[in-house]
């Protein structure tokens, strides 16, 4: 445990130097000046380098172990790109600079749509959404002013299926559009007759994560966006799972008509921790009038920064993208060239089918069709039944020296275990997990309260999250 | 074989037989051949880590604008960034992990949060804070969404002295039919117009959302603004500059309802605009209605302090479609960046650096304003940024002093010709200033 900054407080040390003051002082007007001390912490640089080293220690990270978070695509963080990012020539630069003054950072965010619009074969970007969520905001709206624009306006409902990212049906009512969820198949497929029976004259869009959450490609795909094109909606793909796809088969020839990317899952960018990540999205000739403000032409004269809205859905966010991260996603891009992008795609579908299939006699995996992608569903309702939840398997992955999967995710499964190795993960490391999975089935048959007790070898017990929100501390109080 | 695929041909076979298939293709079989990409993306070939280095270097040299000096600001800001930060940032331990779903192995994000939170409740004046936004702007569009879940009310008063950029993001946010956006003049004196404001608010409004200081500099006042809209039983939002936060009053402390503002200034790189963070912190009775990842306190099963991400029915993986916003992924580690940034510089630092702004910015205007025929376009007083009215093109000013290595202030074609709005910061000399001032001086009496 480790006290917070404030607990190392004392009035007069400071942990930053600064320039003295060169110019003559203006006084404050007195109405104006802040009344109280802002209560900050005064410490010097070495205690607080302690203290966030210390706190850094608490957390599980890529370099600590497997990172089986399904549909988060936890792979590995190259350091070179981190590095090419903080060039000072590159970070240092003011967003609202001449376009004569920043051709070096607007010629990659050029090169960096023109190839993610080569990957998932459409024609037209906008690098501004800062994440998948505000990617999907972007998509949406796209289409629902297309379809304004073309006296449709009245459409508004937003299919989907029941095994969709909660973050889906959020951004429906953000648009302002109605949920429609569309039944999933036996194999955990959207159904199709559902989906036929549902698209109609009040469609909007359909949106569809393709692998699904299931991580089992839809088949059907061309039948599927040919229902909805043919009532008059267009085709949504939520890329979080693109991974599963690169080089192999491209969103703009299934018939979809916009996705979003997650350049901080595919293309390698860090979580930090929750963001910052990218939501790139990308789109058919037919959307481009109507992408956000800030996209990238290339003229005669260099490449400009296109700030007019126009008949543009509008803008995001004050400036033009979370730049830092698609420095980071051209690099990747650049380091792998079409042979390696494709290689990572394939690795990553070989790691997956190589756990299901040594996971599988231990953990069941209901939707099992034939080959998964990039990840696979288990179920822990077997071990339900023996008195042991989901939660307590991942928690007992934690003192394996693991992180554990997706948990209690896609809804559509009882119990669910969503795992995702990706590419980056050796056979040995892969192996060690599934060891870990196993001796934990044995585990719950002989000594089931070593899983429900977990985790027991990380920096705290498992934390009581009702208590948490009924004595309710968001903030250390004053005078700690 | 790439540098990121630890398993080679060997591991890949045997893997495969495993799985019990004889080659890799048979997973791809539940994709149509038709949708199959035939051939390679066409894509340039791959560069090695020397290759790379150079390419992205000859970038950045094609970016001159990071070696001007800078007097622009408009929202984001040349501060200087003590180097323990990215030290901090980038170990693995922070930068590569994932959301701190698993509390248990996740305390050391969980806590640095929960300390941000703190510092951003403090300096704003509220009772407690979010885990982040995605900037500012969008930061303020999600506080006016809030202010509607809580007031049940669908007008929103928005200052016409917002950034309007800031404004722009509101209405990609709002306009989708159900929401009434009304924008509220500012009057000669640079601030909003308090009697116009009244007359709008008539009927009620969700709530009024102010800048400050305002776009231009000018210092609003935040408690008549409150007193106002509460008559109207709207929320006061306002969005705030943090750095100014050092010198002028709090807006929580002025009845501010919610708080939010740009993260940039406090120890987050310019970057052409992003990655920054926004943060959002509000009055207690407002918390459940906020939107984004909250962290909250608590006690592990031996009655150890721990930490947890909580309120969780508010979001999106919980609630679907009657979630507070649809907000995921977040900008967590500049959020990190802050409250290193918070931490280092402290009460005492903190205070010096805002002071310095202040200060630098007034030195600056008072230097402009011994130009012949420069004149201040706003009587209100302003803190660290401010518009002047150059007696020639402001465009035209600002590439000249662009060519002489300097970043000039921000055209405001809105507001006449020759008006520019400019910042100083901490980082500009006295020497810096004057030779500035003496170049566009000289030149404003070469165009006349």
């Amino acid at each position: 445990m480790e006290k917070t900054i404030f607990h190392y407080s004392s009035p007069g040390r400071i942990g930053a130097s600064l320039p003295v003051l060169d110019v003559p002082e203006t006084a404050v007007p007195v109405q104006y000046k802040r009344k109280d001390p802002m209560g900050l912490p005064e410490v010097t640089e070495g205690q607080a380098m302690r203290h966030f080293v210390r706190l850094s220690t608490m957390n599980f990270n890529i370099e600590k172990g497997l990172y089986p978070l399904g549909s988060c695509t936890m792979k590995y963080n190259p350091r070179l790109h981190e590095f090419l990012a903080r060039i000072e020539g590159l970070a240092a630069v003011h967003p609202l600079s001449s376009d004569s003054s920043v051709q070096g950072t607007l010629e990659i965010m050029y090169k960096l749509g023109e190839s993610l619009c080569e990957i998932t074969g459409f024609e037209a970007t906008t690098l501004q959404p800062a994440a998948g969520a505000q990617g999907e905001f972007a998509g949406l709206m796209l289409i629902k002013k297309w379809q304004e624009e073309r006296g449709e306006g009245h459409r508004n409902e937003v299919l989907m299926p029941d095994s969709a990212h909660g973050t889906n049906p959020a951004t429906s009512t953000l648009a302002g559009l109605k949920v429609i969820s569309v039944n999933s198949d036996q194999h955990g497929r959207v159904d199709v007759e559902d989906l036929r029976s549902k698209a109609g004259e009040n469609t909007c869009a359909f949106m569809l994560t393709n692998p699904n959450t299931l991580g089992i490609f839809e088949s059907n795909i061309e039948e599927i966006t040919k229902i909805v094109h043919d009532a008059g909606g267009l085709n949504y793909m939520d890329g979080a799972n693109m991974n599963a796809l690169l080089g192999i088969a491209r969103p703009g020839d299934m018939g979809f008509d916009v996705c979003h990317l997650n350049l901080h899952k595919t293309f390698s960018t860090p979580h930090g921790g929750g963001g910052p990540g990218s939501g790139v999205v990308c789109c058919s000739e037919l959307l481009r009038p109507f992408l956000p403000a800030s996209t990238v032409e290339k003229t005669e004269d260099g490449y400009k920064l296109r700030d007019r809205m126009g008949k543009s859905i509008g803008r995001l966010l004050a400036f033009h993208g979370n730049v830092g991260v698609l420095y980071k996603a051209y690099a990747y891009i650049r380091t792998l060239g079409p042979k390696g992008l494709r290689e990572v795609s394939e690795v990553a579908l070989i790691n997956a089918n190589y756990m299901k299939a040594r996971i599988k006699p231990y953990y069941p995996v209901p939707n099992d069709d034939g080959p998964c992608m990039h990840e696979f569903v288990a179920s822990g309702s077997v071990m339900a039944d023996k008195g042991v939840k989901t939660l307590d398997i991942a928690k007992r992955l934690l003192d394996y020296g693991f992180h554990a999967p997706t948990i209690y995710f896609p809804l559509i499964v009882k119990e669910a275990l969503m795992i995702e190795p990706t590419e980056t993960e050796s056979l040995e490391s892969i192996d060690k997990f599934i060891d870990a999975m196993i001796a934990i089935a044995e585990e719950i048959d002989l000594k089931p309260h070593l899983v429900t007790d977990a985790p027991v070898n990380t920096p705290v017990l498992r934390l009581d999250e009702v208590k948490a929100v009924k004595d309710l501390c968001l903030v250390e109080p004053l005078g700690q | 074989m790439s540098t990121f695929v630890p398993n080679g041909k060997a591991q890949r076979e045997q893997m495969l037989d495993v799985i019990g298939v004889e080659r890799f293709e048979y997973l791809l079989s539940p994709i149509p051949d038709s949708v199959q990409l035939k051939g390679e993306l066409d894509l340039p070939l791959p560069a090695s880590e020397l290759e790379l280095v150079k390419e992205f270097k000859g970038f950045a040299a094609q970016n001159s604008s990071a070696d001007l000096v800078c007097f622009r600001g408009a929202g984001a800001y040349d501060h200087y960034i003590p180097a323990a930060i990215d030290n901090i940032l980038t170990r693995s331990e922070f930068f590569t992990a994932y959301t701190p779903y698993q509390a248990e192995v996740s305390q050391g994000t969980l806590q640095a949060i929960f300390e941000y939170q703190t510092m951003i409740a403090r300096l704003t004046g509220c009772d407690a804070a979010n885990a982040c936004m995605y900037d500012g702007s969008s930061a303020v569009a999600e506080a006016a969404l809030m202010a509607v879940r809580a007031t049940r009310k669908k007008r929103i008063l928005v200052s016409g002295a917002l950034n309007p950029r800031t404004i722009d993001v509101i209405h990609t946010y709002m306009d989708n039919g159900d929401f009434e956006i009304n924008e509220v003049p500012f009057g000669p004196d640079g601030l909003i117009d308090l009697e116009a404001t009244e007359q709008l608010a008539e009927g009620g409004v969700a709530a009024l959302v102010l800048q400050y200081p305002n776009y231009f500099g000018s210092i609003e006042d935040v408690q008549a603004a409150a007193d106002l809209v509460h008559k109207h039983k709207g929320l006061l939002v306002v969005a705030a500059d943090p750095i100014a936060l050092g010198v002028i009053e709090a807006p929580g402390r002025q009845g501010a309802d919610v708080v939010v503002g740009e993260g940039q200034p406090m120890g987050v790189a310019m970057s052409y605009g992003g990655p920054y963070v926004g943060f959002m912190a509000a009055n207690s009775k407002f918390l459940r209605k906020m939107p984004g990842r909250i962290v909250g306190r608590t006690e592990d099963r031996a009655g150890n302090t721990g930490y947890v991400l909580t309120l969780q029915t508010r979001e999106q993986h919980i609630k679907r479609a009657k979630a507070t916003s649809n907000i995921c992924s977040n900008e967590a580690l500049m959020a990190l960046a802050n409250v290193i940034y918070l931490t280092l510089t402290g009460e005492t630092g903190f205070t010096e650096i805002a002071k310095q702004c202040w200060h630098k910015s007034h030195y600056l205007n008072s230097r402009l304003l011994e130009i012949d025929g420069v004149t201040d376009v706003f009587q209100a007083p302003f803190c660290r940024e401010f518009v002047v009215n150059l007696p020639v093109s402001a465009e035209d000013a600002a590439a000249y002093m662009e060519k002489k290595g300097y970043l000039a202030g921000l055209p405001i074609p809105g507001l006449g010709e020759g008006a520019m709005m400019l910042t100083a910061t901490e980082k500009r000399t006295r020497e810096e200033i004057d030779s500035f001032v003496d170049l566009l001086k000289q030149y404003i009496k070469g165009a006349k």
